[in-house]
């Protein structure tokens, strides 16, 4: 009984619970940057790698709009219309020309915009890191440590966000439409649904999910150009492990994946945590490569 | 300047149209019209080529050569989503209703649009259930779940939304019971009296020649029969020739 | 193909070949090191032709297969006394194969965005692993070491020079692309062909696409991992930088700016894109990515067969 015991004992039960809460935060901003990755799949079958630039691009903007105007809350929408605006343009631009083609060409299109993007942020606002300052600090008493309530505010906002746009998506004419696109192209164009159009807002959507996502997030890391990359290869992982288009499933693996971090940052570094989204990523797969979350693998 | 009367002109006409799908060419200069409030059959073998016209008006495939034209006005090449709005319906071969959206959202893929009054949206609702009770009861229910003739209904209500001036109809009765059957050769005809024009693709020879004011038939890609539908019989021997009955 | 575009072909080919050889004896030190860099680049380019162009799967984990094939010579070169050339190549080939099988496995169970997100991840995997095992790769610094002699053990032993060593990867380059070629031109590589047109319809005519996919993958791997080992005895050096998964997307981009399934398209393709560094480098310094990425979008979407293909068509008419 004894070895029970002390293993019992052993256990941080404190750090766990601290960490429950820094992985579900995490994973709420994780699941914003991936719903409007998979949402981009999903609707458009577009892979978006500029996701994580244009995450980055709207921490940027929200430093550049703080600094202007000093209210973080303006930056935040300000950052997210801006950003969802540059979407647009990108798509209608560089994407528009390509529907019909190889979904090869879309990943390299999009893979040239991040590094058109990222180059030109390290041009104009150079390699050292920005801060965004938190719209209020203040903690509140988790076990013996302070936690602060921005983080809490973070994950709160983020699951809004993308319950607004489930809503959105369930009950407006426009969340019709994109449903009645992405089920059948062309006889939404035949009932009078500008197709084209709801692909570019659709993008548009998806890029300021992420720029808003850049701003929450810019007050816990610093902001700096090569942010995005980190970020875009664990939304793919979390698409994937999701199943691609699936957006519960996204969300899901998100806060999965970042619980599972989470805690094994308890015991090695995070930079070796981030091993974990490649094991959970190998065993989906492998076993389950249709999504882990996904009822029935066809 | 001439001081007559401008000539009705047709509502809608394909002029000398080539159409391709890749190499394949499959529409070899289809000329036809359909006046306001006609109802014009289109009949032929498999394979040739009446969905594609039928897909050439809508814009849902644009032909290499020659013209399209609506009211008088030329849409060749507009992109199908501004026929819709134009006025033209389509009722695709296969139905094609969004199987995941409800029957209500369904019909509201043709009922939200600019400039239509809410009133004026509750009064096609209605008029739709009216029509086809069946939908009225399965309103919430996803699309996909309905059965074969159910989805047809909802097809034809669902362009009927656009409150379109000619509906294109695409083997409306493929696959269906006699008795549903007779229920879409009532909704042509009420379609008829309202004043929508339609255009009519289908294997079903009595049931055109009974619906239809004029007849095209086509072969090859090509329309190689025209005349009032009075003058043609089931049994007449021009019917045999294309229609290999 | 015909006596007469054959003839022409070798000609060609003879012709730049020659052009190659005598280079280093006529530019400069900077130009012929250059050179050097575009032929392996060009190699790296050319064995993930095999698999975008030729087999229709793209991948993103070319910088795995080259990161471990300069690890690989850099284990040799460090652990072997005297350093050997041939060791080298042999540790970094099998590094490469080794990951080659393990991305071979998983090509097979899934298609198109799914394997080339996949292989980014693995490239990324292995990235991570190269990054924070300091003690034995280490690390962040990555890991130098000295250039081996060419030679045969027991017969002759003459260290590198610079044009020694441009030859040398002239020849590694000009056999491997003859090979490939070979490959390519053979009935196993009508069949790879025939899976990136139709997978389905080659499956159903009674091909075991598996099979074909797991070796069009090994033989990518391989290739691109002796590049990885050409890479590594020219500078000396290995980095993690290499392994990550930027430098498998530079590989996409010479491939698709060259010209896809073509073989000479990529190292077109890659001598294109470092010449653009080149120039672009002057008047935006490290900037130079955003002209270029702009360009690289450009071909995308107007000229998607690249430059090869361009000047196909441009030909015949």
């Amino acid at each position: 009984m004894t070895p029970v015991l002390e293993f019992l004992q052993a256990i941080p039960y404190d750090q766990i619970l601290i960490q429950t809460v820094n992985g579900i935060v995490t994973g709420m901003i994780l699941a914003l940057i991936a719903s409007g990755l998979t949402l981009i799949f999903g609707i458009m079958d577009v892979v978006n790698f500029a996701h994580g630039e244009l995450f980055m691009f709207g921490a940027y903007m929200g430093v550049v709009v703080l600094a202007a105007t000093g209210s973080f809350w303006l930056a935040l929408l300000l950052a997210t219309l801006i950003v969802a605006l540059i979407g647009a343009a990108l798509q209608i631009t560089t994407l528009r020309p390509l529907i019909g083609r190889d979904p090869l060409t879309t990943i390299l299109a999009t893979f040239g915009i991040s590094l058109v993007m990222q180059n030109y942020a390290l041009w104009q606002f150079g390699p050292v890191a920005r801060k965004i300052q938190e719209p209020f600090t203040g903690q509140f008493t988790l076990f013996y440590l302070e936690y602060p309530w921005y983080r809490v505010l973070i994950a709160g906002l983020s699951a809004a966000i993308i319950g607004a746009f489930w809503l959105f998506l369930k009950y407006g004419t426009y969340g019709i439409w994109i449903r009645a696109t992405t089920q059948d192209r062309v006889m939404a164009e035949a009932m009078g649904i500008p197709v084209s159009w709801v692909y570019t807002t659709v993008f548009a959507i998806g890029a300021g999910m992420a720029a808003a996502s850049g701003v929450l997030f810019g007050p816990l890391v610093g902001v700096n150009h090569a942010m995005g990359l980190d970020w875009v290869l664990k939304a793919f992982i979390v698409v994937v492990v999701g199943g691609m288009g699936n957006l519960g499933g996204s969300i899901a693996a998100s806060i999965f994946i970042s619980l599972l971090e989470a805690y094994a940052s308890i015991w090695v570094s995070p930079a070796q945590a981030v091993i974990v989204s490649f094991v959970v990523l190998i065993l989906t797969l492998l076993f389950r490569p249709t999504g882990l979350f996904v009822p029935t693998p066809k | 300047m001439s001081l007559d009367p401008t000539p009705m002109e047709p509502l809608v006409a394909v002029e000398d149209v080539h159409t391709y799908y890749g190499k394949s060419h499959i529409l070899h200069g289809v000329s036809l019209h359909v006046d306001r409030g006609e109802v014009v059959g289109l009949l032929g073998r498999n394979g040739v080529g009446k969905s594609t016209t039928l897909k050439t008006i809508m814009g849902l495939v644009h032909p290499s050569r020659g013209k399209v034209l609506f009211a008088g006005k030329l849409v060749t090449g507009l992109p199908a989503h501004k026929l819709a709005r134009l006025g033209i319906g389509y009722v695709p071969e296969d139905r094609r209703i969004f199987r995941l959206l409800t029957v209500m959202e369904n019909l509201r893929t043709g009922l939200d649009r600019h400039g239509i009054t809410e009133t004026r949206k509750q009064e096609l609702l209605d008029k739709a259930f009216t029509y086809f009770p069946v939908l009225a009861e399965r309103r919430n229910q996803a699309g996909g779940t309905l059965s074969g003739g159910e989805q047809q209904m909802l097809a034809i209500a669902r362009a009927m939304m656009l409150e379109p001036k000619i509906i294109l109809l695409d083997e409306p009765t493929e696959g269906l019971m006699p008795r549903m059957v007779s229920q879409i050769r009532e909704i042509i005809e009420v379609l008829h009296r309202e004043g929508v024009a339609i255009l009519l693709v289908e294997q079903n020879v009595p049931l055109t020649l009974e619906a239809s004011q004029r007849i095209y038939i086509m072969e090859k890609g090509a329309v190689r029969h025209h005349c009032a539908a009075s003058e043609l019989k089931v049994d007449d021997a021009v019917v045999h020739q294309y229609l290999g009955v | 193909m015909n006596k007469r575009s054959t003839t022409i072909y070798w000609t060609g080919f003879s012709v730049i070949l020659a052009l190659l050889i005598v280079a280093p004896l006529v530019l400069s030190e900077f130009w012929s090191r250059f050179l050097t860099e575009i032929l392996i680049w060009g190699l790296l380019a050319m064995s993930s032709d095999i698999l975008i162009g030729y087999t229709g799967m793209v991948s993103f984990g070319h910088s795995a297969f080259f990161g471990l094939g300069m690890y690989g010579a850099a284990a040799a070169l460090l652990m072997v006394k005297p350093p050997n050339l041939w060791l080298a190549i042999v540790y970094g080939l099998v590094g490469s194969a080794g990951i080659a099988l393990f991305v071979a496995y998983f090509s097979t169970r899934l298609r198109d965005i799914y394997f080339a997100i996949t292989t980014l991840i693995f490239s990324q995997i292995f990235y991570v692993i190269i990054f924070t095992w300091t003690d034995v790769t280490g690390g962040e610094n990555g890991l130098t070491f000295s250039r081996p002699a060419l030679g045969i053990p027991g017969l002759f032993s003459v260290p590198f020079s610079s044009e020694t060593l441009h030859w040398f990867v002239l020849a590694v380059v000009t056999a491997s692309y003859l090979i490939l070629r070979r490959i390519t031109q053979s009935p196993f590589g009508m069949v790879l062909q025939s899976i990136r047109e139709n997978e389905g319809r080659t499956r159903a005519i009674g091909y075991a696409v598996e099979r074909y996919k797991i070796v069009a993958v090994m033989l990518s791997g391989l290739f691109a991992g002796l590049a990885g080992v050409l890479y590594a005895i020219q500078n000396r050096f290995a980095a993690p930088d290499f392994v990550y998964f930027l430098v498998s997307g530079e590989t996409v981009i010479f491939n698709v700016m060259g010209g896809i399934g073509t073989l000479v398209g990529p190292i077109v393709g890659a001598a294109f894109f470092l010449l653009l560094r080149e120039t672009f480098s002057r008047f935006f310094t490290e900037f130079y990515l955003i002209p270029v990425g702009v360009i690289f979008i450009a071909m995308v979407i107007f000229m998607p067969q690249g430059l090869l293909g361009f000047m196909r068509r441009w030909l015949n008419q």
